[in-house]
């Protein structure tokens, strides 16, 4: 399997002394969906800054596809898409321009340019916008024209920083289609999110970042598979006044119609349905209370700082 | 495709985006130079230069004309990459050329051309304005072109290492208001440096703009203050020195890279 991405013993540290990144190594398959999560501040957005070439790294090394960041830096930036967090376009400039300009940085004729800009700004829905200001456009559109802009060069690695932050979910979910898409052509993406239902529903592996180290770094079947305990909110047919004892699992009260079960690892839902009906107690639907991939999320960070206390 | 056709394509392209980007914006750009050249000849040239008399054989409307246009020349390349490298810079999209793989050198080339044009066609349009009040003639026009280019190019850098270190608004416009305006202003473009008292004139050997200004007006009109070779040299070091340190900058990333 070729290796899209490899960072080793990589370190940031910024002017004003804070150390971003405290030596850390990682490995992306090509044509993975990978996920670097972490909370603000972790890191995340400085080990992406250092692949993109916008901030200089304090020291160790990174590889695009094999190619060295110190000794070839055209060669890794032509395989690079960058989707930033923020709007980095010139908001005076049309739709169409930007998207042919950035073209033209990657050395493809204008010509060609204006051939491959129709096509992604068609792909991305932005075609009847085409002629219209950036700043004119709605936050959704905007985010949809820095991944048109990112595209144009086709390169074989994405970077998507935060994409669908702040976008409606009808826009969101046509995004993650549209990742999922280029993913499977081929593209290997990397995934920045805040939103962990995202990370969850399209990566496949996933690293968390936190303080400035790799603190978690598998695949995600492996990572929710090693989640310690889950919590579902059961709706139920007849109201109850308090929880029900005695349960395979640990059963709180909500309101009349809902009760959370906790199931630790070893737990099986098979259990509790089956001693629920002993009970009598009909399940009319049930959710779990927070995404597996937060609540491992959060457990793994809570753990981390417990640790470091 | 070999990596300097890919080099020029990139250039081209930022080239064409500067020159856009100031055309779209022609009544910021070009339309004032022209409106403050027309008030510069009716003012200096009709109402007051008639009482001034000829200057080094000219007369004073035809004498000013090279100054006029350089100046324009002048403070426009500069204000054209001072402006759109900090607009870039401040917008982020400065962001677009750093992820892409072009070199510094064609970053730094796109954005003095880009400054040049607008130089020029300022310069043109100023030009334009001058012959409707003066009849002049080019007495060397090859030399006329290289100084009017030089000149530009020279200040395009100096804008460019403005736009690198300016963090707000305010740090774009104090090197025009409070260096560029009064060098300009005191760099002969009104006057022949012959008419101060000996020791003003030897301070105003140290503005280097009087050099430029006085080897365009021996393109133009065939005289000069000063010696072509000496104009020409430090016009040369100068695009030497502000070359090489906007460079530098630029690979270090000062001011765009944490």
């Amino acid at each position: 399997m070729t290796t899209a991405v490899r960072l080793e013993a990589l370190r940031k540290t910024y002017a004003n002394g804070t150390e971003a990144l405290k030596g850390i190594d990682l490995e992306v398959e090509a044509g993975d969906f990978f996920a670097l999560l972490g909370p603000n501040g972790a890191g995340k957005s400085t080990a992406i800054g250092i692949l993109a070439s916008l901030v200089r790294k304090s020291s160790g090394r990174v590889e695009v596809f094999g190619h060295d960041l110190d000794r070839d830096p055209q060669a890794v930036k032509r395989r690079i898409g960058l989707v930033p967090q923020e709007f980095n376009f010139n908001q005076w400039e049309p739709v169409e321009e930007i998207v042919v300009n950035q073209a033209g940085y990657y050395g493809i004729p204008r010509r060609d340019a204006y051939r491959k800009a129709r096509r992604v700004l068609k792909e991305l829905d932005l075609w009847s916008r085409r002629r219209a200001q950036a700043r004119s456009l709605s936050g959704g559109m905007k985010r949809r024209l820095m991944i048109a802009r990112a595209l144009v060069h086709e390169p074989p690695l994405m970077i998507l920083d935060e994409p669908t932050a702040g976008v409606d979910i009808e826009i969101r979910r046509s995004m993650w289609a549209f990742m999922q898409e280029i993913n499977r052509a081929g593209t290997t993406i990397i995934l920045t999110t805040h939103y962990l239902e995202e990370a969850e529903n399209l990566c496949r592996s996933i690293a968390i970042i936190d303080e400035g180290r790799i603190v978690e770094n598998s695949t995600m079947q492996q990572l929710l598979h090693r989640l310690h305990r889950q919590s579902f909110l059961l709706t139920l047919r007849r109201p109850l006044e308090t929880a029900p004892a005695g349960a395979p699992a640990r059963l709180a009260w909500r309101d009349p119609y809902t009760l959370e079960a906790t199931l630790e690892q070893e737990q099986t839902l098979n259990s509790l349905f089956r001693w629920l009906d002993e009970q009598g107690i009909e399940v009319l639907s049930m959710r779990n209370k927070q995404n597996r991939l937060e609540q491992f999320f959060m457990d793994r960070v809570k753990r981390r700082r417990e640790q470091a206390a | 495709m070999n990596a300097w056709r890919r080099y020029w394509v990139a250039f081209s392209t930022l080239v064409i985006k500067e020159v856009l980007r100031f055309s779209r914006i022609w009544v910021q750009t070009i339309l004032p130079p022209a409106i403050t050249t027309t008030l510069y000849f009716i003012i200096f040239g009709n109402l007051i230069g008639e009482r001034i008399g000829p200057m080094d054989g000219y007369g004073y409307k035809e004498f000013i004309v090279p100054g006029l246009i350089l100046m324009a020349v002048i403070a426009n390349s500069y204000a054209n990459t001072v402006s759109s490298f900090f607009q870039a810079k401040y917008q982020r999209h400065i962001e677009e050329l750093l992820i892409s793989p072009v070199p510094d050198w064609i970053i730094l080339a796109g954005y003095v051309v880009g400054g040049v044009a607008r130089g020029l066609a300022v310069g043109a349009v100023v030009t334009g304005v001058s012959l409707f009040f003066a009849d002049v003639g080019v007495v060397h026009p090859w030399l006329t072109l290289l100084v009017v280019v030089l000149t530009s190019v020279l200040f395009a850098l100096g804008g460019l290492i403005n736009a690198v270190f300016a963090r707000n608004f305010d740090d774009i416009s104090v090197i025009p208001t409070f260096v560029l305006t009064p060098l300009t202003y005191l760099g002969g473009v009104f006057y022949s440096i012959d008419m101060l008292p000996h020791f003003w004139q030897r301070v105003s050997l140290a503005n280097p703009v009087l050099y430029m200004i006085n080897a365009f007006r021996y393109g133009i009109l065939g005289v000069s203050d000063i010696e072509l070779g000496v104009a020409l040299a430090l016009i040369l070091g100068f695009i030497g020195v502000l070359g090489a340190a906007a460079l530098w900058l630029l690979r270090k990333g000062v001011g765009i890279k944490s």
